[in-house]
């Protein structure tokens, strides 16, 4: 897997000459009362079979449209889009609708926040999987119940025969979502997107959840696009971090290196301000002072310099681009990293931080 | 008593909000939903109590019990030396200023066709205070959370973000000069940067308005980083009770061992061993386990576990900390008498 800033230096990981996933230059852009809302703004990655990629980011910045639109799922037509993506060498921008959906579930699928709203209340669950196979697998009535309690078992739902009959909101919340993965692997998908999968779910269910998923992976060589607002979950298990702000990728790196030494002050800010279980109580916690920028009117220069504490005049002017650091495969968005001896302007701690 | 005991409590006198015994049931389609089951909590003036467990654990429930929203069907509440549970509705209503609540998800807490001026004065009208004087209590609590009086007054709840409209909730429930804030849940839906922000905010209203909280949440970080003093529930019990650093640092009951262990770390220098996960599912509260109602999901069981229900008891090691298991992680005394 690896991460490309445009297309011809591009870096490739773990040596298979052309990637499972690569997204170029995409953007996307929503119309909205006052002009335009750029949701994606030139996004570029590749992830290879097998791999984990990370991407993490606050409420706005582009994390789901961009999973979304990866499978083809941009609302409207009047979305505007540039870039590619490509799958398995076939580019999906440029498929017909009807194309698109024959690979939807069968090679690429996707696992949503909240397993409620993912299932049919009013279908029995048994129905619900063995449609899938029926319809993108094209098994037999017989063989798909098979394969469903297969599935069922897989995912650790056990008296899976009678849980067939079962309707979603017999299940709790861990245990639909476990149903919802097992609607996910069903065809054997080549890449699995997973947009908060254990966000709606108790703290014990997400380490059992993340654990299924990675054993899934581990089992079918899937590749996985982990999306979470939160670092702990993909700090343990992802082999490479994107760090989206304002619709940007600002930060990428292997997920060690990112945590270890990060480059850009968004990521350091966003893991500052998180309450860690080894601070004492009443520890204050550093906060990110303002708000994203407003994404219909995107200022000028760098999208994080208003709220940043190391920002200087250059970076309120210029954007600055994705930039390689020492190693080749870790690359931030920043003019005056961490690291390149930019004084550090204290936050103001007052109450007055605009939420 | 049929509870987890009450060793954990303080002196009566010295606390502001006790609660004894308290029990919470709903019917349900015939069958009984025991959602907190003789729990007894108290709170000293001035202190954080953080309530901390997973969905279903009964926090929320205890939470609202206090208020008498809806009442409890046994056990009582004493609030500054008043019974709760035995006063009028009307009795109860003059008491409310000082009982405020903020709640999880801010933008539905807020009317959306009222003004951000009209939300944050309307108790104040609602307790017959003249509108000059409330205009000026409006903007002062605004600037105490942070919003410029002057441009937030009249606008919208839709105007602000979800932090904006969280502190729009904090200076509500605050301009009563309330003494005790239940927070419920009141930085979940919150991105982490904004959550940061919010819970540096209750620190220092806390100090501004001298009060006294119970801090209920899921997530045990924030919890800790709020707290005073920590009491983990689970299916409508207490498990352990104790000084967050302490609490956190070598958990006596095996559920809050699990649960710390659950959380993903995002230290990757010091990476802790895959956590030990916890099989199975929360059981039924309508029909709870005998015994220890996490025995079900315990790694420590045993037959006694199911046949006794275990008894809060203090540690031996710490006089502070206290624990209802038969065989918890860190040694605890043995109690005589558990009548």
């Amino acid at each position: 897997m690896g991460f490309s800033q445009r297309k011809g230096d591009e870096y490739v990981m773990g040596g298979s000459a052309e990637p499972l996933l690569e997204v170029a230059d995409l953007t996307i852009e929503f119309p909205v009362a006052s002009g335009r809302l750029r949701a994606v703004d030139s996004v570029s990655l590749t992830l290879d079979a097998g791999k984990t990629l990370g991407i993490v980011g606050e409420s706005g910045s582009g994390k789901s449209v961009l999973t979304r639109s990866i499978m083809g799922l941009t609302p409207g037509r009047s979305t505007r889009k540039r870039g590619t993506v490509t799958f398995k060498g076939q580019q999906l921008t440029s498929l017909a609708p009807k194309q698109l959906r024959r690979l939807r579930g069968n090679e690429i699928a996707i696992v949503m926040q909240d397993p409620m709203t993912s299932l049919n209340p009013v279908v029995r669950i048994g129905r619900q999987i063995t449609e899938v196979l029926r319809f993108r697998g094209g098994m037999s009535r017989a063989d798909a119940k098979q394969r469903a309690v297969e599935l069922l078992e897989s995912v650790g739902i056990s008296n899976a025969p009678q849980r067939l009959h079962r309707y979603p909101h017999e299940f709790s919340g861990g245990m639909r979502q476990r149903v919802v993965i097992a609607m996910a692997i069903a065809c054997e998908p080549a890449l699995l997107l997973a947009d908060e999968p254990t966000t709606a779910l108790d703290v014990t269910t997400q380490a059992q959840i993340l654990q299924l998923l990675e054993d899934q992976q581990r089992e079918r060589h899937m590749a996985m696009i982990l999306v979470t607002h939160d670092l702990g979950v993909v700090a343990t298990r992802t082999d490479r971090t994107a760090v989206m702000y304002a619709g940007q990728i600002v930060e990428v790196a292997p997920t060690r290196t990112l945590l270890r030494s990060m480059k850009m002050p968004y990521t350091e800010a966003l893991l500052q301000s998180m309450p860690k279980l080894s601070d004492p109580s009443h520890t204050r916690l550093n906060t990110i002072p303002g708000a994203p920028p407003d994404l219909r009117s995107i200022p000028a220069g760098c999208r994080f310099a208003p709220r940043c504490p190391y920002a200087q005049d250059k970076c309120r002017q210029e954007l600055p681009p994705l930039i390689a650091a020492e190693t080749s495969d870790h690359l931030y968005r920043c003019w005056f990293p961490i690291g390149s001896g930019v004084p550090k302007r204290p936050a103001v701690s007052l109450a007055g931080e605009a939420g | 008593m049929a509870g987890t005991g009450i060793a954990h409590l303080r002196a009566a006198d010295a606390s502001l909000m006790r609660v004894d015994d308290l029990t919470v049931e709903f019917r349900r389609r015939g069958s009984t939903v025991h959602a907190v089951s003789g729990i007894s909590i108290d709170v000293l003036e001035g202190e954080t109590l953080g309530l901390v467990g997973e969905s279903g654990c009964g926090k929320s429930t205890t939470g609202r019990a206090i208020v008498q929203l809806p009442r409890p069907s046994s056990g009582s509440v004493t609030f500054r030396g008043r019974q709760l549970t035995t006063l009028s509705n009307r009795e109860m209503r003059k008491l409310r200023p000082s009982l405020q609540m903020i709640y999880q998800d801010p933008i539905s807490s807020l009317n959306p066709c009222h003004t951000v001026g009209e939300i944050v004065g309307e108790p104040l009208k609602v307790w017959g205070s003249d509108k000059d004087s409330r205009q000026a209590k409006v903007d002062d609590v605004l600037r105490a959370v942070g919003l410029d009086p002057q441009t937030a007054r009249g606008k919208y709840p839709k105007e602000f973000s979800g932090g904006q409209c969280q502190r729009i909730c904090i200076a509500r429930a605050l301009i009563l000069d309330p003494k005790l804030l239940i927070c419920d849940e009141p930085v979940s839906a919150l991105d982490v940067s904004v959550q940061a922000q919010i819970l540096n905010l209750l620190e220092d209203m806390k100090a501004r308005y001298g009060l006294t909280m119970v801090f209920i949440a899921h997530d045990l970080a924030v919890v800790k980083n709020i707290s005073d003093r920590v009491v983990v529930m689970y299916l409508g019990k207490l498990c352990e009770v104790g000084p967050p650093d302490e609490l956190y640092a070598a958990p006596a009951h095996p559920y809050t061992e699990a649960l710390l262990s659950a959380i993903p770390e995002v230290d990757v220098d010091s990476p802790k061993a895959r956590p030990k996960l916890l099989t199975g599912e929360v059981a039924s509260s309508t029909d709870p386990p005998s015994g220890c109602r996490f025995r079900t999901r315990c790694p420590r069981a045993e037959p006694r576990c199911a046949e006794e229900e275990p008894m809060m008891r203090p540690l031996e090691a710490d006089e502070n900390r206290f624990v209802a298991c038969h065989f918890p992680l860190v040694a605890a005394k043995q109690v005589s008498s558990a009548s």
